[in-house]
């Protein structure tokens, strides 16, 4: 048996500056924080990340790591607009292909199945179209004859997703109620990390439809609890609402400087540190 | 205007945003805000009791909370795409052919404020029917052409042929002041109803278009009392309807 488990380290050291990177989870929900904490202790630059955007993009964007970000939206959830990601995005920090949230799915579908494209509906008729030049459309060959948009590959150097749990070959389970598409980002990435808030031997009596993300596409895992934060990772723990607002509203120097300039048990330990203040 | 009435201003709002899924039939209800969260529900509860309501998160939910089905992110797109669903989205801008916006102000190259991002107003516009909720309706908000168009409008949907217009409808945009919708012969915005207090040259000084409009503007209707019943005691006991839309 392969034993794939490593540090968060390890990761970022297969990690390269100018990657295709894919993060999983959905806005502020079951992020990969740990690993994206990690690379924000590396020089890696210069990404095109693809996410459902949440804190991981506020995160790299505020450290001036993303090149390109391909997204349907960037939100903090309990708080719609993220404010990094925000502020990043108005001084021109990156270049954004602004495309919808099925296009996504779609191109991660495609990418999966390493086809090119897949055809969607959404789109037309959107400014989608006018701000993406390069995407085109594809005609139904069948008496329809309708023409849809060919939603292009997602394909992605690596992916870094975050789940309840996972075993020392790559296998991950899910536990809250939504697998979000992290599944989909492991089978479309060259390289796929998993971290998970823990390390199992086996999966015991565990729902088979819990058990998500397959070895097969996992190339290390990683366990960092509390890992997800402060997104939710339910059940496990659920989102730091209070530290979310405290980051939204803190200036990126400021807050990077406390939380982020030591490693993972230093910023668990700056979190409970800034939870005790706040008693 | 409307003396014998004892509904409040958010209430009328309530009212309208239900009847956006009146005789919708076995379909997901998509709320996006308060008040149309409390439409469906209300509608629900009331007129529409076949329709379909999630937690806010993965699960389909009956009126007392318990879950009756499952429905993640991909699930959910899933049935974006077959049809079976009625979503009331928010709109930063809305013009006068229901072209829908809540990416970014200004330039989208380098824009003055950036917002959510299309997020799947594009897949939803397309797909199912789509109406809107304005709880400020301002000449800000009702422009003559969006920054972004998000949520494909009539005219948007024609210029892009067959495939665009097959399932594009928007039935209907409530706002703080009225209620709008699209039966025109051009597709251009008409106005429905007005909430009682409010008149017709309100609503036109309050937006960035002229709009369509009856010989005789009607007063969006009368809750029922067991409808204000509802509203008062079961949905929105702690009033939060009234922080959204305050009384006029």
């Amino acid at each position: 048996m392969t034993d794939k488990t490593m540090t968060p380290e390890d990761v970022v050291s297969r990690l390269r500056s100018g990657m295709t990177l894919g993060i999983g989870g959905w806005g502020a929900r079951r992020k990969p924080m740990a690993l994206v904490r990690a690379l924000l202790r590396s020089d890696i630059t210069d990404l095109t990340v693809l996410s459902y955007g949440g804190p991981d993009v506020g995160l790299l964007a505020a450290a001036g790591r993303i090149r390109t970000l391909v997204a349907a939206f960037v939100t903090l959830d309990s708080i719609p607009l993220e404010p990094h990601f925000r502020a990043a995005r108005q001084r021109g920090a990156f270049e954004l292909r602004e495309i919808d949230e099925a296009m996504f799915l779609w191109g991660l579908t495609a990418a999966a199945h390493r086809l090119p494209f897949l055809p969607v509906r959404a789109g037309l008729g959107s400014d989608v179209m006018r701000v993406n030049p390069g995407l085109r459309t594809v005609t139904s060959p069948y008496e329809d004859g309708e023409t849809f948009v060919a939603a292009p590959a997602l394909r992605m150097d690596a992916a870094l997703v975050h789940l309840n749990r996972a075993d020392r070959r790559g296998n991950g389970q899910y536990l809250g109620p939504d697998p979000y598409f992290d599944d989909l980002f492991c089978a479309a990435a060259e390289e796929a990390y998993v971290s998970c808030e823990r390390l199992v031997d086996d999966f015991g009596t565990a729902l088979p439809q819990t058990l998500l993300v397959q070895r097969h596409t996992v190339t290390g895992v990683v366990e960092t609890p509390n890992g997800a934060h402060f997104t939710c990772c339910v059940p496990d723990h659920h989102r730091d609402e209070a530290f979310q607002r405290m980051y939204a509203t803190t200036p990126w120097p400021e807050f990077a400087e406390r939380f982020l300039s030591g490693d993972e048990k230093a910023y668990q330990s700056a979190v409970q540190a800034w939870h005790e203040e706040q008693r | 205007m409307s003396p014998t009435s004892t509904a409040t201003r958010a209430e009328f709002c309530v009212i309208a945003c239900a009847e956006a899924w009146r005789d919708n039939g076995e379909v997901l209800a998509s709320p996006m805000g308060l008040i149309p969260s409390l439409g469906a529900r209300l509608a629900r509860r009331t007129f529409s009791p076949d329709l379909l309501l999630t937690d806010g998160e993965a699960l389909l939910v009956g009126p007392d909370g318990t879950a009756e089905g499952w429905l993640p992110y991909r699930r959910h797109l899933a049935l974006v795409t077959g049809g079976k669903r009625h979503v009331m989205m928010g709109a930063s801008q809305l013009d006068r052919f229901g072209n829908q916006n809540i990416s970014c102000i200004g330039d989208w190259q380098r824009p003055d404020r950036q917002l959510l991002g299309v997020r799947g107003a594009p897949v939803n516009t397309l797909n199912n029917p789509v109406s809107y909720w304005v709880p400020k309706h301002s000449a800000r908000v009702f422009v003559e052409r969006v920054d972004m168009i998000c949520g494909v409008g009539y005219d948007s949907a024609a210029a892009a042929g067959p495939s665009a217009t097959r399932y594009h409808r928007i039935p209907r945009v409530v706002s703080h002041l009225g209620v709008f919708d699209f039966e025109t012969p051009d597709h251009t915005m008409r106005l429905v109803s007005v909430h009682p207090g409010v008149t017709a040259g309100q609503v036109q000084e309050a937006t960035g278009f002229p709009l369509a409009l009856p010989d005789e503007v009607p007063f969006t209707r009368e809750p029922t009392a067991e409808e204000l019943r509802l509203i008062r005691t079961e949905l929105d006991p702690e009033r939060r309807r009234d922080r959204e839309v305050p009384s006029a």
